[in-house]
């Protein structure tokens, strides 16, 4: 914990009594009381010195959510969660709280690091190890903020851009995902404490992999993210989420938004490895992930594309979606997921066919070993307007054991005669024809696992970024250790 | 001087059913031994047996390979330790490209031996001096593992495999199965290839006509779970004329010597 129960009841006992919007003037505090209510949300907003507008929008969520349920239609099941029960603001901790060498940290998180190949250094930020300057991850960042601004990129924590570019955020935060949304998106709106924004002005390309040299900070970057990514016209952007390593995070409870816009001719890249922590071998711990993230393909010619590797959470709720207004619109999701143990991932996508000519294509591949359990979720909907409109969706399952499970569920709305939908599902199970005979090559049982489920993924891992494949790949084979043999 | 292979009266079992009755084998090193049969007789069976498979259980025997138990070893030991074995069926690999798939397998022999692994380079060098030799296309190489292979593909990828890892000791079991004569000959060049002072062959095959291109210096019978009958070269000859109709299940056969 990152602050003593002590504390905490001192807090809450002092806001309790004393205070009835009161506290939001004493922002100096590391925390605001447990529990969630219309000053909370207030605390944040002032914390962050935010315009009014803002503060409104989030008041105006907070109160559509108290008439919300949470949604129960997905395939996973998880323990009634309190939101009373925790803390929504929290400032960062700080180094000196952390770790002083690794050999104060978990070894077998030193372990999966050291499989992953990341640097040592690397591997101390990971593990929260307070680093000398050798490796200056601020200079760093100030260095390829520099070169962005050479091209006009803006690329900031969502806080700042609040302030910097109040009529860009003001314009499009919730005009994709509004404050109305869903139980977890609406939650979110009221009370994220931070994330990325992202502008990319016309015609440009954006000369790097965004949030490349960012992914160490946004481990920390909290429980309730959102992220507001702008592609103007004709510009190009490919932004990486996430890390490979796995994230430990003492909130149970995860749910991000994530927002893309995309006018004429925009592309967008979106990659996403996320390996939270999955709660141990029974179950216990681990986290749960309610994720809304949606692009608006508003221009003709424009083209979001998703690519999702989900290795981690117990519990994994998530459908990146794609509006597809603009005619000549693409939409793209390519997703790997892979349970073990006892997790559980409920995960798809929608592709809303709105324009003329748009099209879109769904390469979702799940693996499912231990008792966990994986559900493909996903909608093709043609509007009456998406004259021609394509769809291709692919969904693939393999199964390593007998005690897991593996779930297809698609949804295909179809309002335009002209519109073409196309739907294949496999369901396969890794044979011990095929473990025998890659063990008769010389490998062992975890690297024949994991170079076939590898194969299995290939079509989704090739649309990562470089960087990011490799470890990817890794990763694959160690989320399954321990599932065969 | 070791042999390379000393099997002494093995007892073997598939789900709960004897298969292998008391088989005894000798192989020296650089020898080239055939075995023919009939079907179910239980070819296959040894083969498994000696690579380590699992559900196939050995009762009683004992096989050193090498002066080394070869019971002490785990599949992916053996075939580090240079045991091979060309499938009857080979196995598919969806989106596991032939060249991901060889080079993990050397890389992983050469590692358990302690050896240097390749870089892509290296390996890539050493790929094609087989590849051209045994006439398989890059596109081959590009597919998953054996998918949509033709018969006769499949088993031209299980030469090149062995090739490609220089085992000690071969097992090819019904590998000219399928195959055209241009493809047997390509075959059974890249087979003789390999033949070495330090290294041994079992071929298991139905057609005496392999043999005349991989000329064994043993033929045996294999037949209800033993070896029946053993010979030269002529003994395929006289068994293509003859059938198995003398070793049938239930007659006693002939003991090897
Ligand atoms: N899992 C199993 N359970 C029970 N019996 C089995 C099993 N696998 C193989 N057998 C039996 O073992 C016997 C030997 O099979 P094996 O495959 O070794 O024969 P083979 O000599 O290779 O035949 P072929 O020439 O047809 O390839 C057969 O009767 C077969 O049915
Ligand atoms: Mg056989």
């Amino acid at each position: 914990m990152s602050y003593t129960t002590e504390t905490a009841d001192q807090v809450s006992s002092i806001a309790g009594e004393k205070y009835k919007y009161g506290f939001v003037t004493d922002i100096e505090m590391d925390l605001a009381p447990m529990g969630l209510n219309e000053d909370i949300v207030r605390f944040i907003s002032a914390k962050k010195d935010e315009p009014e507008w803002l503060l409104q929008w989030r008041l105006r969520a907070y109160e559509r959510w108290l008439t919300m349920e949470e949604p129960k239609w997905a395939k996973v099941q998880y323990p009634e969660i309190d939101f009373q029960d925790a803390y929504y603001y929290a400032a960062p901790k700080s180094k000196e709280d952390g770790p002083k060498s690794l050999d104060e940290v978990d070894p077998e998180l030193l372990r999966t690091y050291e499989k992953l190949g990341i640097p040592l250094l690397e591997q101390q930020m990971l593990a929260g190890v307070a680093v000398d300057a050798v490796f200056d991850s601020v200079s760093v960042a100030t260095t390829f903020r520099k070169e962005l601004a050479k091209v006009g990129v803006i690329f900031c924590p969502i806080s700042e851009a609040v302030k910097d570019y109040p009529e860009l955020v003001q314009k499009y935060l919730g005009s994709v995902v509004p404050y109305s949304d869903n139980f977890y998106a609406t939650l979110n709106s009221a009370v994220f404490t931070d994330g990325s924004f992202c502008y990319i002005p016309k015609g440009v390309r954006c000369p790097m992999e965004l949030s490349t040299y960012f992914r160490i900070n946004q481990a920390n970057s909290g429980q309730f993210e959102r992220t507001l990514i702008i592609a103007d016209e004709g510009s190009y952007v490919s932004y990486l989420e996430g890390c490979t390593a796995p994230q430990r995070d003492e909130n149970q409870l995860h749910a991000a938004v994530v927002e893309l816009i995309l006018l004429d001719d925009a592309e967008i890249k979106y990659s996403t490895v996320q390996n939270w922590y999955p709660g141990d071998a029974d179950g216990k711990g681990g986290i749960y992930n309610f994720v809304t993230k949606r692009a608006a393909c508003r221009g003709r010619n424009s083209k979001v594309s998703w690519t999702q590797v989900e290795t981690g959470s117990a519990v994994t709720w998530k459908y990146p979606s794609c509006i597809l207004q603009g005619d000549n619109s693409v939409g793209e999701f390519y997703s790997v997921a892979i349970t073990n143990n006892l997790q559980q991932a409920d995960t798809g996508t929608k592709m809303i066919h709105i324009g003329e000519n748009t099209s879109s294509t769904i390469i979702a591949k799940g693996i499912s070993a231990g008792r966990s359990q994986s559900t493909y979720r996903g909608l093709v909907r043609m509007q009456p307007g998406a004259k021609g409109a394509r769809n291709y969706t692919q969904c693939d399952s393999l199964l390593i054991g007998d005690k897991c499970g593996a779930h297809t569920v698609p949804y295909i709305e179809n309002r335009n005669r002209t519109a073409q939908i196309e739907h294949e599902a496999t369901t396969a199970k890794i044979s011990e024809d095929q473990l025998f005979y890659c063990r008769q090559r010389g490998l062992t049982d975890e690297e024949a696992l994991s170079m076939i489920v590898n194969g299995f993924c290939k079509q989704v891992l090739q649309e990562l970024p470089m960087e990011f494949a490799v470890e990817a790949q890794k990763l694959v084979g160690i989320s399954l250790e321990g599932s065969v043999g | 001087m070791t042999n390379m292979l000393e099997i002494k009266d093995l007892h073997a079992e598939v789900g709960g059913t004897e298969i292998l009755k008391g088989l005894n084998l000798t192989i020296g090193e650089g020898e080239v031994h055939a075995i023919m049969g009939p079907n179910g007789a239980g070819k296959s069976t040894l083969s498994y047996v000696l690579s380590g498979r699992d559900g196939y259980e050995v009762t009683s025997g004992s096989i050193s390979y090498r002066g080394q138990d070869l019971f002490e070893l785990a599949i992916e030991e053996r075939a580090a330790a240079g045991i091979f074995l060309g499938f009857q069926y080979p196995v598919e690999l969806p989106g596991v490209s032939s060249t991901t798939f060889l080079k993990t397998a050397l890389n992983a022999i050469l590692r358990q031996r302690g050896e240097d692994e390749l870089d892509a380079m290296q390996f890539m060098k050493r790929l094609r001096t087989h590849t051209k030799a045994l006439n398989i296309s890059d596109d081959m190489l590009r597919r998953g593992v054996n998918v949509g292979f033709s018969g006769g593909e499949k088993k031209r990828n299980e030469i090149l495999q062995m090739a490609l890892l220089e085992p000690s000791f071969a097992v090819l079991d019904e590998t000219d199965s399928g195959l055209d004569i241009d493809a047997l000959k390509v075959v059974a060049e890249g087979v003789n290839a390999l033949r070495a002072p330090d290294r041994s062959i079992l071929v298991i095959t139905h057609y005496q006509r392999l043999l005349d291109y991989i000329v064994p210096d043993f033929v045996h019978v294999l037949a209800n779970g033993k070896i029946a009958r053993s010979g030269g070269k002529e003994l395929a000859l006289e068994l293509e004329e003859n059938g198995y109709g003398e070793y049938a299940s239930g007659t006693s056969g002939i003991e090897a010597a």
